[in-house]
């Protein structure tokens, strides 16, 4: 935890980014900097309001879908690891022992 | 064959006119990039036996008649973009095995033209950066000066062309990715209007800032790349409907003073003042403005964007694709592949995107800094309504600086001081090389970056042909 209350370990927890010590003791001088410069826009003299730009980042509407399979191969053959057409991944639930 | 600064209009004109072959053509780009790229670094990969085979193609369609103005052209790509079946590793060694299983819309629109596809060129990783030092493959060289940057995060895009290993190249610009390479290497490099070229293929970054533009030597080469890949594509949902640039013929250039006060190089500011000057002699009224907000878009800048980056690099977590580092549970698979595939730029960006996102803070800073980036838009268009045609300033402070000069992460994010502005308004802008300054015995290139409303392009390339011709 840096003096102005960043706390590196869980920030990197949040974006499921392991962090060495080393790394964290760089972090705890960086981001509290980069921080401090962007406070800066607290001084803006701007309306609350935000004027809605035409164009938003949305996902599109989920129409004339492929046809089932046709990309299946491709798609897999990109992923680590593999169980017939599904992608493996590690075990997500643990059981904690005692 | 001379490469020195060929453009697309001259190669056009002399494969037409049957001067020489395309694949002449590529083979002489070929043969530099193995005698020089070794010192330069601009390309990642280089796609031989495929653009002479491209380059075959294109002869037969130019025999025939048939050519379109990219027709056999040689041209790199930014390793960001999407190519069906090549590699594309946005620089990470998190993709460095990855193949892509499509093509970005704009690479269709270069293969559709018969354009020859030199290979993939170096860059910040993730396109975060303006040095290229922040590549897992080490940087690009300045080809001016190669103890020096060439800028970034486009700068494998930037050295290819300014080094004559390709004619011109296509990049992206999230706050500056192609306008300050460019303004470092003496290049044309256009930023156009957001939504106008599809981001389709393209590895995202800041979503609500990425633009896809273009390296030339000229402004007429950066047009016929921005006529090639501009269109409207379903899939990408910010696009927008397609639109011909045009209009009244500018006039009034605003100059933004008071934001232009600090921190610019006396001799960079002096450069910027003569190109007004010569401007004001073609007949254009030079008028000062304010822009009250502007000078925050920085800050605004490096809140946004790291929120946008945290955000899109979610999905690399060593489950679908890219690589993966195992573990016990799968909560580690992600810790592990994360860490590993990042470089330090990136994990830098994630943190501070996830804590300016983070439930406390998100007030204060994302939300604080979307009213400031509204308030910045809206400085534009209001000044574009109040009869001003274009808005100028010098792209970069300063001229290419040398390898590791800038190691402290704020320092080098002020090299986008007067770039992202136009990213946070989604404006289209323009770096035109306006002159040379002089460090340590060697003349170095600046860059005047001309801003034009939305969606008219044809201002940038009215003015920036007229500071060529100063």
């Amino acid at each position: 935890m840096t003096d102005n209350g960043v706390d590196i370990r869980a920030l990197a927890k949040l974006a499921r980014l392991d962090v060495t010590n080393e790394e964290v003791a760089k972090l705890e001088q960086e981001i509290p900097s980069i921080l401090g410069f962007v406070d800066t826009i607290q001084k803006a003299d701007v309306p609350n309001e935000i004027s809605q730009p035409e164009l938003r980042n949305v996902m599109r509407a989920d129409t004339d879908a492929i046809e089932s399979g046709i990309h299946t191969e491709t798609l897999l053959g990109a992923a680590p690891t593999r169980e017939g057409d599904y992608v493996a991944v590690k075990q997500v639930i643990t059981r904690k022992s005692n | 064959m001379d490469l020195s600064k060929l453009t697309i209009t001259e190669a056009r004109r002399a494969l037409d006119a049957g001067e020489y072959t395309s694949l002449e053509l590529t083979n002489a780009y070929l043969e530099a990039i193995r005698t020089r790229d070794a010192d330069i670094h601009a390309y990642l990969e280089v796609w031989e036996d495929n653009a002479r085979e491209e380059a075959r193609a294109a002869d037969l369609l130019i025999k025939a008649g048939k050519a379109q103005p990219l027709t056999g052209i040689p041209l790199a790509i930014k390793d960001n973009m999407l190519i069906k079946g090549r590699i594309v590793s946005a620089a990470s060694k998190m993709l460095e095995h990855y193949r892509a299983s499509y093509d970005a819309f704009v690479i269709e629109k270069l293969k559709a033209q018969g354009a020859v596809l030199l290979g993939r060129t170096n860059m910040d990783e993730f396109a975060m950066g303006s040095s290229t030092e922040n590549s897992a493959y080490g940087p690009s060289k300045n080809p001016l000066d190669l103890s020096r940057v060439p800028g970034g995060s486009s700068g494998g895009s930037a050295a290819a062309v300014a080094g004559n290993l390709a004619v011109a190249s296509l990049g992206s610009d999230t706050g500056g990715s192609i306008r300050q390479p460019a303004s470092l290497t003496g290049l044309v490099g256009l930023k156009p209007t957001y939504g106008s070229v599809s981001r389709y293929g393209l590895i995202a970054m800041g979503s609500s800032l990425d633009q896809i533009g273009s390296f030339g030597h000229t402004v007429a080469d950066t047009k016929v790349l921005f006529d090639a890949t501009r269109g409207h594509d379903l899939h990408d949902s910010t696009s927008i409907a397609d639109y011909e640039p045009s209009g009244k013929v500018p006039k009034v250039i605003g100059v933004p003073r008071s934001f232009l006060s600090q921190g610019i190089d006396p001799d960079v500011l002096e450069q910027f003042e003569k190109t007004l000057e010569s401007l004001h002699a073609r007949g254009y009224e030079i008028r000062d403005i304010e822009l009250p907000n502007v000078p925050y878009s920085l800050a605004v800048y490096y809140i946004i964007m790291p929120a946008e980056v945290s955000t899109n690099l979610g999905r690399l977590d060593g489950i679908r694709y890219g690589l993966s580092v195992t573990g016990e549970n799968i909560q580690e698979v992600y810790g592990k592949s994360r860490a590993a595939g990042f470089g330090p730029e990136t994990r830098r960006r994630i943190l501070v995107g996830t804590f300016v996102l983070s439930a406390g803070y998100v007030d204060a800073y994302y939300r604080r800094a979307q009213k400031v980036r509204s308030a910045i838009r809206d400085e534009f268009v209001q000044a574009f309504a109040s009869g001003i045609d274009a808005i100028v300033t010098p792209t970069t402070p300063s001229p290419a600086f040398k390898f590791g000069a800038k190691s402290d992460p704020v320092a080098m994010y002020a090299e986008d001081v007067f770039s992202v502005p136009v990213n946070l308004a989604g404006v289209p802008a323009i770096s035109v090389p306006n002159g040379t300054v002089e460090r340590e015995g060697v003349r170095l290139p600046t860059g005047f970056q001309i801003i034009a409303p939305h969606m008219r392009e044809d201002v940038l390339f009215k003015i920036g042909e007229d500071v060529e011709r100063a």
